[in-house]
């Protein structure tokens, strides 16, 4: 078991999940399979980037850094978010899949921090539980929707499902290693309701956690950070 | 006019029928030797408009005479719907915003058509024009409303 995390270190890896998984949900604006769930994607991408920016703002606070230096100024090394969010957004089932993965994983964690000893933490978690569990809410629906469609449909999720499951195994390392329980419980019910399968646990790539990242993660930064780099400080 | 009403009676740049104080956005408006400390709550932690509504809150205090001004953010306690007065959720289903339930049960009451008040409608999009808004659709008069989504 390695040192319990202080809380720059839980600003900074949950920031980083909440702002890359933004920029992913935003690159299906205007993409989606139809306008509801278009602004219903953009919708949840500014949640998570609100969140973001709490969360930054609090990590940089203690590197004198600001949020748009941790957003727009560091390589890919640096950044910590888990490895799930960064995937590319694949089809839809894909994109669902990684959703309701991660917003049931970040509520839990959320929900941790509303309840522990750090303020700034605490109450960033209490403001964004509750979108996450809508945001939660979403990709359940869309899951079962989905999973209990059309003969194609129940495909194209369960691939997405086995895809997209070794990834979540980097979630519980450390700090949450005791939510795996709570969250492998909710996500098997979500599974059950959609006529899905839950894939055995095997192979679990890691490694966001500590700045290894996948190819996917550096072309996203490029295109989230071109325009900061290329002219720096600009503002709107 | 005392710097409270002036605050209390901007209005919120994306539901525009109502102050930010029917809203229960705004959480405290102190004077203190010339300044002016005005705090307010967002209600989504993404929501856009909280530059526009600082922006409105600073020119009508100045319009008011007040020069000195400062708005802070909290996000304690969080922004839930039930912080919406009375009077805001009657001025919202006036403009055709279908009122949120309350976060305080589980259950789902009937949503009424803020247009003919049937109770005969159904949710299109989880999601709406803005951050805060759900979008319906009246099965009895056939026309789409807003509903605030309830958090």
């Amino acid at each position: 078991m390695t040192s319990p995390m202080t809380s720059p270190d839980i600003a900074l890896e949950l920031g980083d999940d909440a702002l890359i998984a933004a920029q992913r949900l935003a690159e299906w604006c205007s993409r989606a399979p139809e306008m509801e769930e278009d602004i219903a994607l953009a919708n949840i991408a500014l949640d998570q980037l609100g969140a973001a920016r709490l969360l930054l703002t609090y990590a940089g606070e203690f590197q004198n850094r600001t949020e748009d230096d941790l957003a727009f100024l560091r390589e890919d090394r640096e950044f910590r978010n888990a490895l799930l969010v960064e995937l590319d957004n694949g089809d839809f089932a894909v994109t669902i899949g990684k959703l309701l993965f991660l917003a049931v994983y970040q509520r839990l964690r959320y929900e941790r921090l509303a309840a522990g000893e750090d303020e700034r933490l605490a109450e960033i978690g209490a403001k964004a539980r509750k979108e996450s569990l809508y945001h939660a809410e979403h990709a359940a629906l869309w899951t079962v929707r989905l999973g209990d469609g059309t003969e194609e449909s129940h495909r194209r999720m369960q691939s997405a499902v086995d895809a997209l499951w070794p990834y979540t195994h980097e979630l519980f390392e450390g700090e949450a290693a005791s939510l795996r329980d709570a969250w492998v419980a909710e996500i098997t019910e979500v599974l059950r309701k959609a006529t899905l399968s839950r894939p055995a646990d095997g192979w679990a790539p890691s490694g966001g956690r500590r700045g290894v990242h996948t190819e996917a993660l550096s072309k996203l930064l490029a295109e989230m950070q071109v325009l900061h780099r290329a002219h720096p400080g600009a503002t709107w | 006019m005392s710097a409270r009403s002036t605050v209390a009676a901007v209005l919120d740049p994306e539901l525009p029928v109502v102050t930010i104080e029917e809203l229960g956005i705004l959480r405290d408006v102190a004077e203190r030797d010339g300044r002016v400390t005005v705090t307010i709550t967002p209600t989504y932690s993404g929501c856009p408009a909280m530059d526009a509504i600082r922006a409105d809150i600073t020119a009508a205090l100045h319009a008011d005479g007040y020069g000195d001004v400062q708005v802070d953010t909290t996000l304690t306690e969080p922004w839930t719907t039930d912080w919406i007065t009375p009077a805001g959720l009657e001025k919202l289903a006036a403009a055709g915003i279908a009122p949120p339930s309350s976060t305080r049960t589980r259950l789902t009451l009937t949503v009424r058509c803020p247009r003919c008040g049937s109770p005969e409608t159904e949710e299109l999009s989880r999601f709406g024009a803005t951050a805060c808004k759900a979008l319906w659709r009246c099965r009895a008069c056939r026309e789409p409303f807003e509903r605030v989504k309830a958090i």
